[in-house]
């Protein structure tokens, strides 16, 4: 037998909603097997991994702070990706967010004020979209792969973090640990209610909003989207491709560097070697599974944290490394990619000879 | 002397692996399919042969089941994109992911744990010679195989008949296919090159470069490997001298380092990232250097018309 693809006529529109839950349940049984190969009883880790995060309160809202930095970078790299434009360098841009932002209470540790939070967010935003700007630019003026670029840049922002924080941004009365001073007052994101969860939540579903209603309904988001599927025809309608690489890494820049200050000001409260565990990273697979739609982002974002929480509980609870939480991601996006096949090819089994 | 020799003996041991993936991305690309799995291939080969070498103890199997493990992970990736018609980028990025994801738990036992070197060769009297022995008849057996990989490379790829298809392939994949050639089959043979070459390369980084295993110990090699391929302008001879460029800036920041001079070792670390952008700029921005070489197919899917 051999498998062959037929083309549809048309995108199937039904697969393209089936294809993510395809995938999730592939990613599921592909995980119960690994369970099995690591020697746990797969329903019960199952249980833990993806049902026991979402049972308690507590776990909740841990739930919604970590999906609120993933749904921020996933919705911007949406913008990129549908543009075709190839910015995996999300965590480097959310590092440098952190950074800039995290400099005003680190040289104004005395000053108070609302005013201190809002030059915060403002800073990091601006810090994740000028350090987006640079592989933009080098893409524009030199056709420099931005794929390569925008990820060397990641490696670059980390060693610029260690050196601040084991050097000048050292926290005189942290016993030598490479941390900043702690961040209180106006300098913390205020949380909402008594627990966790802060405002970076409501920045997530905000953007989501947002950037729903500009790939939708404005002439910037029809622009992206031509861009996207047929430059030739975009230039044709006066559309400027390089305008556009600079405005979707702008854009996600600015949304990483934000989801960076967020978890800075946020759930840390000080700067730390490492801002983010991989969120970057994992919002590449979070942009894809939500279908490039930030909608759909929103959703995969919750799942993606889920599936982070669920790395920790197995961990806690059977002893299972949480290393599983990366290769559950791994899976998860590399599935979700053979899955779209079906939304523009139909697979039939042929047997040989014809 | 002794110092100079030391400085090559690592400059040789860092270019090593950059060589051998970056060999291998070549002819893939050449086939005219970009993978950017090469990270991910890199370091599955890199655990994989510590674990078969730390538990049989033989270096050499290790060697095998590196290789093996590459080209097991560039499968998936050929499947998804050649059978599957995947967006290559996408794919080979979440190759990438899978592959750190994987290796990080695989590894995980074996974390901390003293791994098997691979020996250098030693032949006697040629081996002896003073400065010039350990360094040409000193290495280990695949600085050996790299250097003789690349050639290979070259030789095939521009005096052969199967380098003739593989371009034909990479360079326009209709006429290819009109004239009888198998076009997914050949880029499903040169996606399988690519993936043992970064085998070999995690293989070296595992069992030569640091014998023990650490959680994402490629270090951004195989997306540097990937920068070589286009600082080489798709051609094995610059692949070559690009290679141990980067190799000696990997090195050199150690060394400065060493001296005492005041420069951050954070600095210092970055350079070779910082290169790469560097690089990838002078080159790409040389329009007519890189139209030459391309190959044109570069990335995109062939779908057979029935």
């Amino acid at each position: 037998m051999i498998l062959r693809l037929e083309r549809r006529s048309q995108r199937s529109t039904l697969m393209a909603f089936l294809s993510p839950l395809l995938a999730i349940g592939l990613t599921l049984a592909l995980g119960a097997i690994m369970f099995v190969a690591l020697g746990f009883d797969p329903g019960k880790a199952l249980y833990i991994y993806f049902i026991e995060p979402l049972t308690s309160a507590w776990s909740i809202e841990e739930v919604v702070v970590k999906a609120a930095p993933l749904i921020l970078i996933g919705v911007g790299l949406a913008v990129c990706y549908t543009a075709n434009v190839w910015n995996i360098g999300a965590e480097g841009q959310l590092t440098m967010g952190a950074l800039v932002g995290a400099s005003i209470p680190i040289y104004f540790p005395d000053w108070q004020s609302p005013l201190v939070l809002l030059l915060m967010l403002v800073l990091g935003i601006a810090g994740g979209a000028l350090f987006a700007a640079i592989p933009a630019f080098l893409k524009n003026r030199f056709s420099a792969n931005e794929i390569l670029t925008s990820l060397m840049l990641v490696y670059v922002a980390q060693l610029l973090l260690d050196w601040l924080i084991r050097g000048a941004w050292r926290d005189p009365d942290g016993y030598n640990f490479p941390q900043s001073i702690l961040f209180e007052g106006w300098q913390v994101i205020p949380p909402l209610g008594d627990g966790r969860v802060h405002i970076g939540a409501i920045f997530a579903v905000v953007a989501v909003i947002i950037v729903a209603f500009m790939m939708g309904r404005t002439l910037r988001g029809f622009e992206i989207r031509v861009i996207g599927t047929s430059p030739r025809a975009g230039s044709f309608a006066g559309f400027k491709g390089k305008r556009v690489v600079l405005f979707c890494f702008m854009l996600s820049g600015a949304l990483a560097g934000l989801a960076g200050i967020c978890e800075v000001a946020g759930p840390s409260g000080q700067l730390q070697p490492h801002v983010s565990p991989g969120y970057g990273f994992t919002a590449i697979i979070v942009a894809f599974l939500g279908r490039l739609n930030p909608i759909g982002v929103f959703f995969a974002g919750v799942l993606l944290a889920i599936s982070y929480m669920g790395g920790e509980a197995v961990q806690v609870e059977l002893g299972i490394s949480d290393k599983t939480t990366q290769v559950f991601q791994g899976m998860l996006l590399f599935l979700i990619l053979a899955c779209d096949t079906l939304i523009r090819y139909r697979i039939r089994l042929v047997s040989p000879g014809r | 002397m002794e110092a100079l020799e030391a400085v090559i003996l690592t400059i040789i041991t860092a270019s090593t692996p950059l060589l051998l993936a970056a060999t291998g991305e070549l002819v893939t690309e050449r086939s005219g399919v970009l993978n950017l799995g090469v990270e991910g291939m890199m370091i599955m080969g890199a655990v994989c042969s510590f674990a078969a070498a730390y538990t049989t103890g033989s270096a050499l199997l290790g060697i095998l089941v590196g290789l093996y493990a590459g080209v097991a992970t560039s499968m998936l990736f050929a499947f998804l994109t050649q059978t599957l018609m995947t967006s290559q980028v996408a794919t080979g990025l979440s190759l990438t992911l899978l592959g750190l994801g994987l290796s990080g738990l695989i590894g995980e036992g074996f974390t901390g744990l003293p791994g098997v070197k691979l020996e250098s060769i030693h032949i006697p009297l040629l081996t002896d010679i003073p400065f010039i022995g350990p360094i040409l008849f000193g290495q280990d057996i695949l600085v050996y195989v790299s250097l003789a990989l690349i050639a290979a490379v070259s030789y095939v790829l521009f005096h052969t008949r199967i380098g003739l298809v593989i371009n034909a392939v990479g360079n326009n994949h209709h006429s290819a296919h009109a004239l009888g050639y198998g076009v997914i089959r050949v880029r499903y043979a040169c996606i399988g090159f690519g993936g043992a070459c970064s085998g070999l390369a995690g293989a070296y980084l595992a069992l030569a470069y640091t014998p023990q295993w650490i959680e994402n110990m490629s270090a951004g090699r195989g997306w540097i490997a990937l920068a070589l391929v286009v600082f080489s302008t798709w051609l094995p001879g610059r692949l070559l001298i690009g290679a141990y460029l980067f190799g000696t800036v990997w090195i050199m920041g150690l060394y400065v380092q060493g001296l005492g001079v005041g420069i951050p070792s954070q600095l210092l670390s970055s350079l070779p990232y910082l290169v790469t952008i560097v690089v990838l700029v002078v080159i790409s921005g040389n329009r007519s250097l890189i139209r030459v070489n391309t190959p044109a197919m570069i990335g995109q899917p062939f779908a057979p018309e029935r």
